[in-house]
């Protein structure tokens, strides 16, 4: 039963990341354009490293707003479709009684909560011109490790509300557990390195427009997951 | 409780007869499935970004608009 929700996990995925593109090509890669505009205006800023303006030859821009694109949001998506359904798969029953629909839904509603939302505060998304080549390293170990505290954090929030829901009402062990989550993710965002460099003249508005693509484009992503693996689910559930 | 279910009204299936899938037939899977999603992500995410396994930023150039878009730091 696992092996049939984890193959429909990963196509869900890919379908997602199929609408998903489709959504980013229209809205999300015009400010990408304007980034680049803008960087390859800039570029005397930073002669000495290939920046994406000098990089045009190798993979034409053409390339990179098509199948780059597509093949970049389908192997994520793959990817965490079938962790998804690695989750629905020991949760489905474990975590309430939940329909399969209802229970993808949510899990996905979480899921961009986890790994959107709160690793987002701390770490925005940034159009290409902002963030220096030199602090790569440390930037993505910095991503990477708000996201594992994301999650981490909502692992063990719900074994904190699974330990008091024993000896008081399900309500109050939810509001401590989100509590708790709360506090670790604020503890963690104050102590990783705080990243700020987007150059002084950027523009606002482009900064503000992309975030607000970039967000949508992953809200599509994840909502359209939750929405197919749902209704695979079901048929998989429903088999004798 | 009737708001619920009139939002979200599609009933709880038993699994075959149980009420969860036994973590015997989940564990192999989420071996293999963990495995594959990590190797996709590290491409999409870090490949020719903050590690390179390959020469080049062919790969880095190839997933740029994606990478930027997913969040992940880039160049």
């Amino acid at each position: 039963m696992t092996k049939s929700l984890l193959w429909r996990g990963m196509l869900a995925g890919i379908l997602a990341a199929l609408v998903a593109t489709m959504f980013a090509r229209a809205i999300a890669e015009p400010q990408i354009d304007l980034a680049i505009d803008y960087e390859s205006a800039h570029v005397v800023h930073h002669m000495d490293m290939p920046s994406d303006g000098e990089q045009a030859e190798l993979v034409s821009r053409a390339t990179q707003k098509g199948a780059g694109l597509l093949t970049a949001l389908a192997l994520y998506g793959a990817a965490v479709g079938g962790i998804f359904a690695l989750i629905f798969a020991y949760g489905y029953g474990r975590f309430g009684r939940f329909g399969p629909r209802s229970f993808a839904l949510l899990l996905s509603g979480i899921a961009i909560f986890l790994v959107v939302i709160v690793p987002g505060i701390k770490y925005p998304q940034t159009p290409p011109a902002v963030g220096k080549h030199e602090t790569v390293g440390l930037r993505t170990a910095a991503y990477f490790a708000m996201i594992a505290l994301s999650v981490g954090g909502a692992v063990i929030a719900a074994k904190i509300r699974s330990v008091l829901a024993l000896s008081r009402p399900g309500i109050d062990a939810t509001l401590i557990a989100v509590g708790a989550y709360g506090a670790m993710v604020v503890l963690g965002q104050y102590l990783l390195p705080s990243v700020d460099e987007v150059p002084a003249d950027f523009p606002a508005t482009l900064l503000w427009n992309f975030r607000l693509a970039s967000i949508a484009t992953q809200l599509l992503l994840w909502a359209t997951i939750g929405i197919v693996f749902g209704l695979a689910a079901e048929r998989v559930m429903a088999r004798p | 409780m009737s708001t619920t279910a009139a939002l979200f009204d599609d009933h709880f299936i038993p699994v075959q007869g149980g009420s969860a899938i036994p973590i015997e037939d989940i564990a192999p899977w989420a071996v293999f499935g963990t495995l594959i999603a990590l190797i996709f992500l590290y491409f999409v995410s870090t490949e020719q970004g903050a590690i390179a396994l390959f020469d080049g930023m062919y790969v880095h150039e190839y997933v740029h608009d994606g990478r930027h878009l997913l969040g992940f730091p880039c160049h």
